[in-house]
This record gives C-alpha cells, sequence and structure tokens, in this order.
C-alpha cells in the first residue's frame, strides 16, 4: 500500500478521537450511565472503567504489533525471494496465553463481588423504601405497599435512602431502567424480580423501557424524582389524603365527565380502576403519556385519540375526540390539569 | 451400470435447479444469499434514514418494528449463513482434494429449504405484515401481543433451519471421511477446520432453535400454553432455547470468517500460518466454550448473581483463544512480504475492528456492569463490530481471494479498494458513536428518540456513516457487474497460494480432480512447489470418474414444506397435508428409484466451459 494511503488512515484516527472525546461530553447528566447520581450506577462505572481500562491496554498492544508489522514487512517494490517459513513459538503461545488469563483474572474479582454486591435484596431493609413496580404496554405503576400510595409514571423518592423494589409486569416483557442511578432489570410477568437503586443527588432523572415491547417501545419513559425527605413526606401525605382541586365551576363539570367516562379505569386516590394509570397527581407530573410536553394542548391531543398518539396496545384506551362535547373536553384537560398534590 | 458420458446438457436455468454440484450449489448460496443481503442492507439503511434526527416520522413505530426484526432476521439467517455456505461448498471439498461433499442430493436440499423459507420469512410485506418481535421473538410479545407476521418468522426459520442442519452434517461427513491420501486432520488448511469446528456447532446448536420455534408456533397456531403465565407457562425458557442456540450460532457466523482470514493473511504475507495447531485448539476450544455461556444474553432476566457470575467467568475465558488467533495472525505476517491485494486490505482491516468487538464483549461479560449495557446500543455496537466488522469483512477478503476459483474471473482490484474504503470508514462512523449512545441512554430496538436528551449528535453521525457503507456495497455491486461482463480468463492460482484449491483449474472442471492428489504435508500445494514440483503428485491412476445425477426433488421438497406452512399459517389444514405429501412422495421417489449417477472420462475434457 502506497504512502500516500497510509496518510488517509493517519488522518482518520485524529477524527476518531475527536468524536469520542466530543460525544462522551455530550451526556445528559439525569440519564446517562457515565454521569451516575447513586452508590449502584457508581459501582455500575467503576467496574467498566477496570474493564474498559484492561482492554484498552490489550488493544494498544496489538496496535503496535499491528502497526510494526504492516509498516515493517510490507512488500517493497522489486523484492523477491521467500521470507522464512516459521511454524511457531511454544515461548509466544505460552506468554499470549497466560498473560490475557492474567488479566481476565484483574477484571474477574471486581466483577464478581460487584455482581453479588448488587444482588443484595433490600427489601426487609427497616429503612428502605419498597416500592412495586408494574411495567404495562406501555406505562409503568409504582405501588408503595408500606406507604398506602399507588401513582404511575412519575416515582418519587427520598435522596439517600435505599429504594427496594419488587419488579414486573401485566403483559408482555418490560425493562426498568434508569441509567444515572442503576442498572435495568427485566419486568416478567408471572414472577417479580429484585433489585435497589438510590439516588445521592435531588433531580429528574430519566427511565427508560429497555426490552421491546411493541409498537409504543421507544414512548414508554418514566421519570424518578428524587427529593428531600421533607417533601417526599409531603408528597406522601398528599397522595394519601388524595385532595382533589377545589371545584371552580369549569372543573366541578370537568370532574363529572372524569367520573363518567375515566374513573372506571384511572383511579384517583381510593376510588377507581386499575387498567389505566393512577391520576391523583396528574396536574404535578413531568409528562403526558411519559414522553409528551406537559401542557393543555397535548391533553386535548392525547384523550382525543390515545391509540394514535402511543398505538400498539393490546389494551386500548378509548377515544374521546368524537365521545365528548368540546366543553366537556376543555372541562375534563382543566380539571386533570389542576389534579395538584402540593397546594 | 451406468453411463459412460456426461448426460445431455440442460439449459442454465435447469441445471441450476437440479444441480447437486458443490460448486454451483455455491453459487446458489452465494447469489440467494447476496439478494438478502442487499434486502438486509436496505432495511437496515431505513432505520438509519428514521434515526438520523429525533421525532423523526420517516417511519412509524410498527414500520419501524418490522424493519428491524426483518433486518436482524434477514442478515443472520439469510445472508449470512448462506454466504458462509457458499464459501463452505465452493471451497472446503476441493481444499481436501475431494470430488464433492459427502452427500451430494441433500446437499442441493438443503439450499433450496434456505432458499424457501427464506422466501417464506419475507411473504410477509405483501401479505399482511412481517414478523415485527424483533429477531429473538421472545414472548409474550410474539405470541399473544403480536399479529400474523410472527408466523412467517417461525415457519420460514423452522424451514430454512433445516436445511443449514442437512449442510451441517454434510459437511462434517465430508470432512471426516473424503479427505485426499496424505491429508491428516493436522494437515488440513485452516478454513476447513473451522468449517469443521462449525458443522459440530450447527449439529449441536440448530435443534435447540428448532424445539424453541415449535414451542413457539403450537402456542401461537394450536392455543398451547408453553409461554403462557396465566396458564402455568414460563416466557424465560424460551429466551433459554433461544439462546442455546443463539450464542454458538454467533460462533458458527465467526469461526468460518477465522478460517478466512488464516489463509489469506499466509498466503499474502508468504509466509506458513504461525502457530497452526494452537489456532486448531483455539478454534476447537471457542466452539465448545461457545455452548457454555448463553445465558449472558439474559444477565437482566433475574436468575441471580450465582448463574450470572458463572455464565460472566465463562464468557471472558472465549478472550484466551480469541486473543490467541490474533496474535498468531500478527506473527504469521511478522517477518514476511505483504501484499495489499484487496483480499487482504480487507483481512487486516478485520484485525483491528474485530479487537475493539471483543473488547466490549469482554466489557459486556461483567454482569453488574451489564445491567447498565443490555438492550442498549452498546450491545449494538458491540455485535455489529465483530458480525460486520469481523465476519462480513472476512467475507468480502473471502469473496475476492476465491471470486476466480469460484468464477473464473478476477475481481477488479482498483475498484476492490475504493470499495474497502468506503465500506471501512462508513463502518466506523456508523458503529462507533453507537458505545456512547448505549452508555448516555438509548435503549435498543426504538423507532424515534426524545430531544434534549444528549443523543442527536451520535445518531446523526451514525447515520451519514451508513450512507458510507451503502456507498461502499454498491462499489462491490459495480466491481462484480465490470468483471461479469470480462471473459473468464483466471489462472488456476492467481494468488501464488499454498492449498490445493489453486491446484486446479479456475474455475475447476465438474469433477475437481483429474486424480486425487498426494498430500505430503500442511499447505500442501506449497509443499511441493517447494520441492520444485510444477503441481500436486496423484494418488490414483488416470480413469473414468463416477458422478452424481442432478435431481429436481430437492426444489420440489422445498416447494411442498412451503406450501405447508402456508397451510398451517391460514388454518387449511388440507393445504397444509397437500404440501407434507408432496415432501413425502418427493422422498419416496428418491428412496425407490435407484439413480446409479454417470461417468465422465476426464481425459475427453476439454476444458473450462462458458
Amino acid at each position: 500500500m502506497s504512502n500516500r494511503r497510509w496518510q488517509h488512515v493517519w488522518r482518520l484516527l485524529p477524527l476518531l478521537v475527536v468524536l469520542t472525546l466530543l460525544l462522551t461530553g455530550c451526556g445528559d447528566p439525569y440519564l446517562s450511565a457515565l454521569t451516575p447520581s447513586g452508590p449502584v450506577a457508581d459501582q455500575q462505572l467503576s467496574l467498566m472503567k477496570i474493564s474498559i481500562g484492561v482492554m484498552v491496554f490489550v488493544f494498544v498492544v496489538v496496535m503496535i504489533i499491528f502497526t510494526y508489522v504492516l509498516v515493517r514487512y510490507r512488500k517493497r517494490p522489486g523484492q523477491e525471494g521467500i521470507p522464512k517459513q516459521v511454524e511457531g513459538s511454544h515461548t509466544l503461545e505460552i506468554i499470549w496465553t497466560t498473560i490475557p488469563i492474567i488479566l481476565l483474572i484483574v477484571i474477574a474479582i471486581p466483577t464478581v463481588s460487584t455482581t453479588f454486591a448488587l444482588a443484595k435484596d433490600h427489601w426487609d431493609d427497616p429503612d428502605a423504601i419498597k416500592v412495586k413496580v408494574t411495567g404495562h404496554q406501555f406505562w409503568w405503576e409504582f405501588e408503595y405497599p408500606d406507604l398506602g400510595v399507588t401513582t404511575a409514571q412519575d416515582l418519587h423518592i427520598p435522596v439517600g435512602k435505599k429504594i427496594a423494589l419488587q419488579v414486573s409486569s401485566k403483559d408482555v416483557i418490560h425493562s426498568f431502567w434508569v441509567p444515572a442511578l442503576a442498572g435495568k432489570i427485566d419486568a416478567n410477568p408471572g414472577n417479580a424480580n429484585t433489585m435497589w437503586l438510590q439516588a445521592d443527588k435531588a433531580g429528574v432523572f430519566k427511565g427508560k423501557c429497555a426490552e421491546l415491547c411493541g409498537y409504543s417501545h421507544a414512548l414508554m419513559d418514566f421519570k424518578v424524582i428524587a427529593e428531600d425527605q421533607a417533601s417526599f413526606d409531603k408528597w406522601i401525605a398528599g397522595m394519601k389524603a388524595a385532595e382533589t382541586a377545589k371545584p371552580t365551576a369549569s372543573t366541578q363539570l370537568g370532574q363529572q365527565v372524569y367520573e363518567a367516562n375515566c374513573l372506571a379505569c384511572h383511579a384517583i386516590g381510593g376510588q377507581g380502576g386499575k387498567v389505566g394509570p393512577n391520576l391523583t397527581d396528574f396536574g404535578d407530573r413531568q409528562t403526558i403519556a411519559g414522553y409528551l410536553d406537559h401542557n393543555a394542548d397535548e391533553l386535548k391531543r392525547w384523550i382525543s385519540n390515545p391509540d394514535e398518539v402511543k398505538t400498539g396496545a393490546k389494551v386500548k384506551m378509548p377515544a374521546f375526540g368524537d365521545k365528548l362535547k368540546p366543553e366537556e373536553m376543555d372541562a375534563l384537560v382543566d380539571y386533570l390539569m389542576g389534579l395538584k398534590i402540593n397546594q | 451400470m451406468g453411463h459412460s458420458h456426461a448426460p445431455k446438457k440442460k439449459g442454465f436455468l435447469m441445471d441450476y435447479l437440479t444441480t447437486v454440484d458443490h460448486k454451483k450449489i455455491g453459487i446458489l448460496y452465494f447469489v440467494a444469499g447476496g439478494i438478502f443481503f442487499l434486502m438486509g442492507g436496505l432495511e437496515a439503511l431505513l432505520m438509519r434514514i428514521q434515526l438520523i434526527v429525533p421525532n423523526n416520522t420517516f417511519l412509524n413505530g410498527a414500520t419501524f418494528n418490522e424493519m428491524m426484526t426483518m433486518h436482524g432476521t434477514t442478515m443472520i439467517f439469510l445472508a449470512a449463513m448462506p454466504i458462509i455456505f457458499a464459501l463452505m461448498n465452493a471451497i472446503v471439498p476441493l481444499q481436501i482434494g475431494a470430488r464433492d461433499v459427502a452427500f451430494p442430493f441433500v446437499n442441493s436440499l438443503g439450499f433450496w429449504l434456505f432458499f424457501f423459507g427464506g422466501v417464506l420469512v419475507n411473504c410477509g410485506w405483501f401479505l399482511g405484515g412481517s414478523p415485527d418481535a424483533g429477531w429473538t421473538s421472545y414472548p409474550p410479545l410474539s405470541t399473544s401481543f403480536s399479529g400474523f407476521g410472527i408466523d412467517f418468522y417461525a415457519l420460514g426459520l423452522q424451514i430454512a433451519g433445516l436445511g443449514t442442519l442437512i449442510g451441517g452434517i454434510n459437511f462434517l461427513a465430508t470432512i471426516i471421511n473424503m479427505r485426499a491420501p496424505g491429508m491428516t486432520f493436522m494437515r488440513m488448511p485452516m478454513f476447513t477446520w473451522a468449517s469443521f469446528v462449525t458443522s459440530a456447532l450447527i449439529l449441536f446448536a440448530f435443534p435447540a432453535i428448532t424445539v424453541g420455534l415449535v414451542l413457539l408456533s403450537f402456542d401461537r397456531l394450536f392455543s398451547a400454553n408453553f409461554f403462557n403465565v396465566a396458564n402455568g407457562g414460563n416466557e424465560v425458557i424460551y429466551q433459554h432455547l433461544f439462546w442455546i442456540f443463539g450464542h454458538p450460532e454467533v460462533y458458527i457466523l465467526i469461526l468460518p470468517v477465522f478460517g478466512i482470514i488464516s489463509e489469506v493473511i499466509s498466503t499474502f504475507s508468504k509466509k506458513r500460518l504461525f502457530g497452526y495447531s494452537s489456532m486448531v485448539f483455539a478454534t476447537v476450544l471457542i466452539g465448545f466454550l461457545g455452548f457454555m455461556v448463553w445465558a449472558h444474553h439474559m444477565f437482566t432476566v433475574g436468575m441471580g448473581p450465582v448463574a450470572n457470575a458463572l455464565f460472566g467467568i465463562a464468557t471472558m475465558l472465549i478472550a484466551i483463544p480469541t486473543g490467541i488467533k490474533i496474535f498468531n495472525w500478527l506473527f504469521t505476517m511478522w517477518g514476511g512480504q505483504i501484499r495489499f491485494t484487496t483480499a487482504n486490505l480487507w483481512a487486516v482491516g478485520f484485525i483491528p475492528t474485530f479487537v475493539i468487538g471483543g473488547m466490549t464483549g469482554v466489557m459486556l461479560a461483567a454482569p453488574a456492569a451489564d445491567y447498565q449495557y443490555h438492550d442498549t446500543y452498546f450491545v449494538v455496537a458491540h455485535f455489529h463490530y465483530v458480525i460486520v466488522g469481523g465476519m462480513v469483512f472476512g467475507l468480502f477478503a473471502g469473496l475476492y481471494y476465491w471470486w476466480p476459483k469460484m468464477f473464473g474471473r478476477m475481481l477488479n482490484e482498483a475498484l476492490g479498494k475504493w470499495n474497502f474504503w468506503f465500506f471501512f470508514i462508513g463502518f466506523h462512523l456508523t458503529f462507533f458513536p453507537q458505545h456512547f449512545l448505549g452508555l448516555m441512554g438509548m435503549q435498543r430496538r426504538i423507532f424515534t428518540f426524545l430531544p434534549n436528551q444528549g443523543l442527536d449528535f451520535g445518531n446523526m453521525i451514525s447515520t451519514i456513516g451508513a450512507f458510507g457503507m451503502t456507498i461502499g456495497t454498491i462499489i462491490f455491486l459495480i466491481n462484480i457487474a465490470v468483471t461479469n461482463s470480462k471473459p473468464k480468463k483466471a489462472p488456476a492460482d492467481p494468488w501464488d497460494g499454498r492449498t490445493l484449491e489453486w491446484a486446479i483449474p479456475s474455475p475447476p472442471p465438474e469433477y475437481n480432480f483429474k486424480q486425487t492428489p498426494q498430500v505430503r504435508g500442511y499447505d500442501a500445494l506449497w509443499v511441493e512447489k517447494m520441492a520444485g514440483n510444477k503441481g500436486m503428485t496423484p494418488a490414483e491412476p488416470l480413469g473414468h470418474i463416477h458422478m452424481p445425477s442432478g435431481s429436481i426433488l430437492p426444489f420440489i421438497m422445498s416447494v411442498g414444506l412451503f406450501i405447508a406452512a402456508f397451510g398451517l399459517m391460514y388454518e387449511k389444514v388440507s393445504v397444509a397435508i397437500i404440501g407434507a405429501l408432496i415432501t413425502l412422495l418427493c422422498m419416496l421417489l428418491r428412496s425407490l428409484i435407484d439413480d446409479p449417477g454417470y461417468h465422465v472420462d476426464p481425459t475427453e475434457d476439454k476444458g473450462v466451459e462458458a
């Protein structure tokens, strides 16, 4: 290969390096596994760093030999003859078998210990907060069995406390993943998996469904809202009291429309069905349907034809665009946007 | 008694529909696999276009899921495996000095089963919906929560899988029984060794997916409850069955390519392979360990830390024999005279790319870290690095290397280099950023992603890279077209080769070797060259050669199963029975009608046909 060709290779290298750096820098701190905000994700990133460190060392060794060989032993014009045929080298075989074994042991020890550490079941810890997570097509249900609260989509947790999770599914396999706080665990129908996480700083952490679950798998986002203990307690208290918004003329109609059309599937406080997400604190939620902007227009669009906005669920939310008169729809939207806990 | 002359010449179409000649079956596998490769590539390009910007509306969720499923299914089952089989068919009998495989009729059956299975999988595009539950098709999504398309997947792969299993058995029998005199196991070329171990993997791995697909089909077609939790089933069992197949499957994909790389690097460094016996041992060890690690695809399923840790360590162990191979290739080149033909460019480009894929594999093997990586673009990056950067690069190397032997023409070297560089650079641009996208929170199998989450830039670069790979592929197609318009004038040994296939004309005559050669050492042809001989010493006198007759029965048998599958899917029992009967009748005919083949007098052979 000519020298000109080699120049192309060398020019490619800095491009790759720049890309690498650029991409590492750009990560959403509330989403990226590279910017952990809790002990589980921390331990996982440490393990990643050990393994990539060892692997980069191996890569560098390989590339040094590779580059040297290609440059030094390329056929030069006019070069004739047959090079010395070498069967092999017992010594080299031993070297490049034992050194990788040693390197693997270096990775294996922290791997095994971290795997066991993260598998500890904290469900019965006295100061852990228990949450039962249930995946549905295409939303997340969160129940706090000790605290008597059920919610959906936004998982409130106090900062600095262990959150013990039991994760399951009502329909197909989903996977519960909040990268900035912890790795994922599958939500299987028929059995519950345990994991734990903890947030060491306040913030709204982004969660994703990480197992293909149908057409709208990409839209099944949720949030973990980590807040100080006082705010968390206040939220719990508010959810338990299940206060609805003070009825105004508009919200009164809205409440009636809700009870006639929505309550059968969507519980508020202790009342209502469990087919769809609990909407007690809907007015405070970060998103609509897990990913839409939280405003009246998007809410109207959603209620009018949910299956068009988020297609493919086997159990579908009906379209209310044609079922409700315009003033009924507006009242309902007002009512829902007013369902706030912290007044 | 057989005839003493070849049967009368068939037209081109009938010739290929009835051929039992491994060389022609190799070409059939290559053409069919190549067409499926282009389809799979198009599916990928459409996916990348949808993902070039957040909230894109080019493909909706339903269509994207079909593209994603078909891309994976097509590439692995209908493109990669057939092209590997193409090279195995075209080359292994030549490398061991044989006239054909052990069971030529069954070889043809294997191809037509794959072909009709592949067509069946793709029927969904115009029959009401393609499979859309991923190439892994996990229940209960694929049983109670998906439509019609999954049946095309389950039944199509079942038929195609039968073909592969048949092929694997055939190559095992061939390599064990039909080596030329003097070719002991430890004198076989690495590509043949790799094909041998791969065939053993096929034999033991494919039954697992056969069972998995049967159970899936029973749940779907006959309301069984294997994976229905409400009635006592367990969906995780499917995952075990699938991956007990699925993991050896990826070694089935890569081991033949390891063999190709050994041949190409050795030939174009003008040196024998460094550490041959270690390479053989490493190949066998990788094949064996490949069966011990399947649950690393299931670390997040909830099997517990003991199972996870064991499978994690077992997975890491595979890095040892793989590393041995990399170093032996490097030291094969050391002290050599390296020629950068296109074939060797691909082989050399393979080395750093596959090593990167292996690196991320070791990273993925750590269960606690995999809880972050699993089902994200980090995994997508990893497996594309090993499958595309490893396997596809190696297949390109093999194609450029063996093209003259298969087709009698040399692929254009200038176009080859453009093909390589576009594809190579496009590949890295496409998949390198995806490591970071995964770590930054982008899951797999999503038809769109939201803005302002740090994922925009990486996705855009990735899509641009995909266009680069597309251009590289188009250049390869142009190369084929340009090459095909030239006359068939390739020499028997264009590369100064070392192995037996280069001792016979390009392409070889029907019977391969006029006289079975006597093998005197590893790199059988090179041994003769170094002794000053022009070719191989024959191991038998000149005489009439017994050849197998062609048959249309494999084609019809495959059509029968194809029809039966439709009967099952559309619940028309009569159609299913008719299809099965067609196949059974052909089997009966084959068993009852004695076909003694025919004889060829090699001295009458006037040379290569056009």
